[in-house]
């Protein structure tokens, strides 16, 4: 009974099969042939699948370029997965229909390399040049600028035609004014070309005109493309200065984050605490921790964890800083060659303490989604989220902190003990007390500086040491005990080193800069902004 | 008097328990040192080969040990510190009278242990890619030296496969290792036909963790109408925050592929892979490759480790096939004796995890396949092409004048690690 059952089914489907247009079955054929085509017949395949003009084309195109396209290990079946938890959904990339769950073990990669991405992203391009969704139009506009073939030029014309958003508009015009002068006989349309790309002074036209000279035969076209050249390479140049500023000012943000913790401990109170840098690497190991909770109990809520890492970073390295100053720093006050050892010795068991708790290798932390990617300005230039964030939060820290010394009662004292401290004791401030929490406070703030840092540097037991010598940098060169001076210290020590970089390497640009500073503090030696404090005094 | 003679009685009662300790000790077990900084900077890496050191030194022993003695592990903490390397390898040798060591993994400290090694006349291996330009009678080298995985990288991404590039950027932090694998490498891709204008060196230090400029650098330099590479020689930590800044600049593989020669399963533990997928790392080892000696070895560590989410690298494969070479030369030799098990150790053979037999040549080095992967999405590599057979280890690249002239051979006549000319001729 059962096998006559099978064999209805069998007959069904075989006639199910016959009435399938022919090129359904060819489209299967090929895509089964991917599990053991070699490189030359996966562009073959793609060139094939494309020209199928099968709705699924461009989705099963997409799945094999962004490693989705596998094949089970039993029975060679072709499948695009999808991850859901641990296991794999998989789908039929044909009708896009649930196949069901399978463990990884038993798929097998469709691999593709470096030369086959490009065949397909051209590919793409192609397909979805009229595309509905607008992201994907302007994806494939610049795929189509990449690719360069005379096949797309009617393509891209009926696109411009049609399309109605500027943005994506003048992309396409590029890819076209591109496409033309890589490929097209006439002199006069090539001419056109140049000059429409001229307005676009970005790296991608630089690098296309700057192919031209060498394999263009028409000497007027050549000295078109060298003339418009010239345009674009000194509109990045004055690009590139801007980008450098902006690296500057990043670069600055990060010095001033890792540096005004300082500020407060060695700049306010006078105490040269070697084991800022651990204080700041316990910082981003808080945020790995929690981190961690909110990919084990709320996985949706992660673009979250960095504002829950902030105020737990402040408190564990806060606390940590009070028990330094409690437990050692009290008793070594006046005595800064003892205090740098002690500091030393505590900064090298904190970084054996977290390489015996959590391993030394690094830790993997996350990027929150709007931290993620860049922002293209223009000619170039990019900046990107996390840097942009970065600079938002060194200022925001700072602002805060500059509050709350001004504005709180404990701010005042704070001040007061700094300033004279047996006038101040007599006037009933306990400044015992004061020193714990100045101590903590700058260690907190160290802390939420890590936060930071975890988002643009790896999350090692020596992540703090690379941080160190630039914070005293910051400060000294600064001013020892003005917050305002480890701005403009930060930032103009940051927009140096970003400019001196190019000409003289990082580790020159290093190298001077540190030479400067010593010179600097020759003739200055309490830094930018001297102020009246204890370490002053003493 | 009294005082003095029960001073003289104490140390004579711990001299002589020493001296029985001590040939007891030597007597029952076969010593195997370890050299790797458990702490420090280094520790991220060197841990991980101390503890595959000793699951293949107990493994060894569950199959009965060796000459019908048990090993046994000495292991010592240098703690990323150069100069400490030669302090510990000197206790290891004269203290614990070790029969052979497996350790170090920069440069300088090997550097800082090879006169100990060669003035006491005992046994390293080395397990990690290096920069060649070396060969010591009392070093094994089972890394990669350049043309084990630098040039095969380089004429890859020359290869149509590989995108076929035409100008360089050489990447790589400032010591000895990336400075003289560039400068092979410009050697090579000059005798490749590509002039100095098209190559870009540039260095930072240990570290480094703002990349904005280079990249841009970099971005603009690939803009000049050729396709562009980036060969990476960028240590250890450095790494992270520089495939971050490419990720976020949008600087894709298929534009301006990266392939790096520092970076394996363990550094890109710690990263979120997704941007930097189709970049490139070459190797004679990766993880995803499928043999049964590697699905075993990879199942045996996890047992070993207790984590099913370590890693298996390739300066572990290394030690793997090194201690087993080891452990057959002693078999041979029947002795653990430093110049027998050193005559034994030429020719030796043994299965590389990849597949494949790996091969110790006269020159200390080994003859392995090499594999170019891809990174993956998960951390992984994946092998996208490898070398038909097994390519030989060259102490002295042929890429560079001076060295060119040089022969490394420990066998007669030749000898020696640098010669023109083999020292016994009649």
């Amino acid at each position: 009974m059962k096998t006559v059952k099978y064999l209805i089914v069998l007959c069904i489907s075989i006639l199910g099969l016959g009435t399938l247009p022919a090129s359904a079955v060819s489209l299967e054929e090929t895509i089964s042939s991917l599990t053991k085509a070699t490189t030359e017949q996966k562009i073959q395949a793609v060139n094939d699948i494309s020209a199928s003009g099968h709705a699924k084309a461009a989705d099963i195109l997409q799945a094999l370029g962004s490693n989705k396209l596998y094949y089970k290990r039993s029975s060679k079946k072709v499948v695009i997965i999808k991850k859901s938890g641990s296991a794999y959904l998989l789908l039929d990339p044909l009708t896009a229909k649930e196949l069901g769950q399978s463990a990884k073990s038993k798929l097998k990669k469709i691999r593709v390399n470096n030369r086959i991405r490009v065949v397909i992203r051209g590919v793409l391009g192609s397909l979805r040049l009229l595309s509905k969704d607008p992201r994907l139009r302007l994806k494939a506009a610049e795929s189509l600028f990449k690719l360069q073939a005379a096949s797309s030029i009617t393509l891209l014309e009926k696109a411009i035609a049609r399309e109605t958003n500027k943005k994506i508009k003048v992309k396409m015009e590029v890819a076209l004014a591109a496409t033309v002068l890589k490929t097209s006989s006439s002199t006069e349309k090539k001419l056109v070309a140049i000059k429409l790309l001229a307005n676009h002074a970005v790296p991608e036209v630089r690098s296309l005109l700057g192919s031209i000279p060498g394999t263009e035969k028409s000497e007027r076209v050549k000295n078109e493309a060298l003339k418009a050249l010239q345009d674009i390479e000194s509109s990045l140049e004055f690009w590139n200065g801007v980008g450098n500023i902006f690296q500057g000012i990043s670069l600055g943000s990060v010095l001033l984050l890792s540096a005004v913790g300082l500020a407060i401990t060695f700049g306010v109170m006078g105490v040269i605490n070697m084991a800022h840098g651990e204080l700041v690497m316990l910082g981003a190991y808080t945020t790995f921790v929690v981190q961690e909770v909110f990919r084990t109990y709320f996985p949706e809520a992660f673009g979250f964890s960095i504002a829950v890492a902030i105020p737990a970073a402040f408190v564990v390295a806060g606390a940590f800083g009070i028990a330094i100053e409690r437990g050692i720093i009290r008793y070594l006050y006046g005595r800064p060659l003892e205090t740098l050892l002690a500091t030393w010795g505590v900064s090298l068991i904190l970084q054996q303490l977290v390489r015996t708790v959590f391993g030394p290798t690094n830790q993997s932390v996350g990027n929150p989604e709007w931290m993620a990617g860049a922002v293209e300005i223009m000619g170039g230039l990019v900046l990107t989220y996390n840097r942009i964030w970065i600079i938002v939060f060194s200022l925001l820290v700072l602002s805060l902190l500059m509050l709350f010394l001004r504005k709180t009662s404990f701010g005042l004292q704070m001040r007061a003990v700094t300033q004279n401290r047996p006038m101040a004791s007599s006037m009933g401030i306990k400044t015992g007390y004061i020193d714990a929490l100045t101590f903590g406070l700058g260690s907190g703030v160290a802390g939420i500086a890590g936060v930071a840092l975890s988002q643009i540097d790896n999350v090692s037991p020596n992540l703090g040491q690379a941080y160190i010598i630039d914070s005293f940098m910051v400060v000294v060169f600064g001013g020892v005990g003005n917050l305002w001076g480890t701005l403009v210290g930060a930032f103009s020590l940051g927009i140096v080193n970003k400019f001196l970089e190019p000409f003289a390497g990082a580790v020159l640009a290093k190298i001077f800069v540190l030479i400067a500073i010593i010179l600097f503090i020759q003739k200055r030696p309490r830094g930018l902004f001297a102020l009246k404090g204890r370490a002053v005094e003493n | 008097m009294t005082n003095k003679l029960r001073t003289l009685a104490g140390a004579s009662v711990i001299a002589l328990t020493t001296f029985f300790t001590g040939a007891v000790q030597a007597a029952d077990t076969i010593k195997v040192g370890v050299l790797h900084s458990l702490s420090g900077t280094m520790a991220i890496s060197e841990t991980t080969l101390k503890d595959t050191m000793l699951m293949l030194i107990q493994e060894q022993n569950k199959k009965g040990g060796l000459l019908g003695k048990k090993l046994e592990a000495v292991v010592v903490d240098p703690a990323s510190n150069w100069p400490l390397f030669a302090e510990k390898a000197k206790e290891l040798i004269l203290k614990h009278k070790v029969d052979v060591v497996f350790g170090n993994w920069t440069s300088v400290s090997r550097k800082s242990v090879l006169p100990v090694f060669e003035e006491f006349n005992s046994m390293l291996f080395y397990p990690v890619q290096y920069e060649g330009e070396e060969s010591s009678r009392n070093v094994f080298y089972t890394g990669a030296s350049p043309n084990q995985q630098a040039i095969p990288a380089v004429e890859y991404l020359m290869s149509k496969d590989g995108g076929g590039a035409k100008r360089w950027v050489l990447l790589g932090t400032d010591y000895v290792y990336p400075r003289t694998t560039n400068k092979i490498l410009r050697a090579f891709l000059n005798a490749k036909g590509v002039k100095d204008a098209d190559i870009m060196e540039n260095y930072t230090p240990f570290g480094h963790s703002d990349w904005q400029t280079i990249v841009s650098q970099v971005k603009k330099f690939a803009s000049a109408g050729k396709k562009t590479a980036v060969v990476s020689t960028i240590n250890g930590d450095a790494n992270v925050p520089f495939y971050k800044e490419l990720g976020n600049q949008g600087i894709k593989a298929e534009d301006i592929p990266v392939v790096a020669f520092s970076v394996g399963e363990e550094e890109l533990a710690g990263l979120d892979t997704k941007p930097l997928v189709g970049h490139l790392t070459a190797w004679n080892y990766f993880m995803s490759i499928e043999t049964p000696e590697n699905t075993a070895f990879i199942k045996k560590w996890h047992a070993f480790i207790k984590d099913k989410k370590r890693v298996t690298n390739d300066p572990m494969e290394a030690h793997y096939i090194g201690f087993n070479m080891w452990t057959q030369a002693v078999k041979q030799a029947g002795t653990t004796n430093v110049d027998a098990v050193r005559q034994a150790m030429y020719g030796q053979k043994f299965k590389n995890l990849t597949g494949g037999i790996a091969v110790m040549n006269t020159n200390h080095h080994l003859s392995k396949p090499v594999v170019i992967g891809e990174i993956q999405e998960d951390g992984q590599m994946e092998t996208v092409w490898r070398t038909k057979g097994l390519v030989r280890g060259d102490a002295w690249s042929n890429f560079i004048p001076e060295s060119a002239k040089l022969t490394a051979d420990w066998t007669f006549p030749w000898v020696c690690g640098n010669c023109e000319k083999p020292k016994h001729l009649n």
